[in-house]
């Protein structure tokens, strides 16, 4: 696995716009953005409504993902090409979904919804459509995903990157800085976490730092263990999935999880270890 | 509330998000209390700039967070009280930047003109 075979830009983007091949989805969670414009031929999923689980806080389970794949007509064969905005924090989630579903042919636009609009690409508000397949997804593969009690055992033993922003991290705050704060009990990070904010593996304009760059961040700066196994969390697990690419996906790390629970969950778990501060 | 739902897009003034009579930051920041917020509007040649970014770095440039602006040009952080920086990215190269000062508690305005 390597950078081209994971992440193409946007000329290459533009350049398969109707190709019967490649599905273009935007992920977002406020659909507003896409019902105003998105790039062209590209169909929506809504990173809430269609790949949680309505009632339980969990996924969509396999046959709810092959019936939301299914109706939005994509097929086990085709490439899809996600891109979204927040710096395409829940493009990557839904990338990681879609490989934890086993799906390969999957891409991420790099830059996202972002780099589209500054450089004034066209954004249509035509909706196309799509006839309905029969997808099917193979089972869930553990080995991208970290659980509560996984986490907890990890705890000094792996690479536990927190990739929340420091205030978040150190505890002055509960939530990014564009959100109202609320949601997990405690502030603060699990122990032993180091603090590698998912803004410094993105350029300005959203699109992914070199790998270079990115090795040096990790490796050098953040001092991760390249040996060792990692788990990314964040405060819901969008972030993180950005984080799990970056190593997983770009950097070809083995063994990393994205803890999807995140600090909505572990903040709120009872009699568990916290850290106020920075990193010990 | 979700993670993908920057209050930058409510429009300023549209009652949605914001209490009648004005924003309450202690009613948005709940029992956390010790924030404030940093919001404001984009314009070019006084007229609402939609299509565009803003975000907002702590000292040495640091990423803290950043929304797309709504269509009324409209952006909204809630921060810890502090110095920051607000920088504003749109197409065709343009961007601005400004110093913000954040009270704890308080609404600070800030209007940008690209």
């Amino acid at each position: 696995m390597s950078r081209s075979d994971v992440l193409v830009d946007a000329d290459w983007a533009e350049a398969r716009i109707g190709d019967p091949g490649v599905v273009i989805v935007e992920v977002d969670e406020d659909t507003s953005a896409y019902d105003k414009g998105h790039i062209p031929s590209a169909i929506k999923i809504d990173w809430k409504k269609d790949l949680q689980d309505p009632v339980r806080r969990d996924f969509v389970d396999k046959t709810g993902f092959e019936n939301l794949l299914s109706e939005r007509g994509i097929s086990n064969d085709d490439t899809v090409l996600l891109y979204g905005g927040n710096n395409n924090w829940f493009a990557a989630y839904a990338y990681w979904y879609f490989r934890l579903y086993g799906h390969d042919k999957v891409l991420l636009l790099d830059g996202g919804r972002k780099k589209w609009e500054l450089d004034s690409r066209e954004l249509t508000p035509d909706v196309p459509g799509r006839p309905r397949t029969s997808y099917t997804a193979r089972e869930q593969d553990a080995s991208l995903r970290a659980l509560r009690d996984e986490v907890i055992a990890a705890i000094g033993k792996r690479n536990l990157v927190d990739v929340r922003s420091p205030d978040e991290f150190t505890g002055r705050l509960l939530a990014p800085a564009h959100l109202p704060q609320e949601q997990a009990q405690r502030a603060g990070h699990i122990p032993t976490a180091r603090n590698v904010p998912w803004s410094k593996a993105a350029n300005e304009d959203g699109t992914f730092r070199s790998d270079d760059e990115l090795r040096s961040l990790y490796a050098g700066e953040a001092g991760l263990d390249f040996g060792r196994d990692t788990i990314a969390y964040c405060r819901i697990g969008e972030r993180s999935a950005h984080t799990w690419f970056v190593l997983h996906e770009l950097l070809g790390q083995p063994n990393v999880k994205n803890y999807d629970g995140s600090w909505t969950e572990y903040g709120s778990l009872v009699g568990v270890p916290i850290e106020l501060g920075e990193a010990r | 509330m979700s993670e993908a739902n920057p209050v930058s897009t409510v429009s300023a003034g549209d009652g949605c998000g914001a209490p009648a009579g004005g924003f309450s930051v202690s009613a948005a920041t709940g029992s956390q209390g010790a924030q404030s917020v940093v919001e404001g509007h984009v314009t070019r040649e006084g007229a609402p700039v939609s299509t565009g970014y803003a975000r907002l770095l702590g000292s040495g440039d640091e990423f803290v967070a950043e929304v797309p602006l709504g269509d009324d040009g409209g952006f909204r952080f809630f921060a810890a009280p502090g110095s920051w920086t607000l920088r504003v990215l749109a197409p065709n190269g343009l961007r601005a930047e400004q110093s913000v000062q954040a009270d704890h508690g308080q609404v600070t305005k800030v209007e940008v003109s690209l």
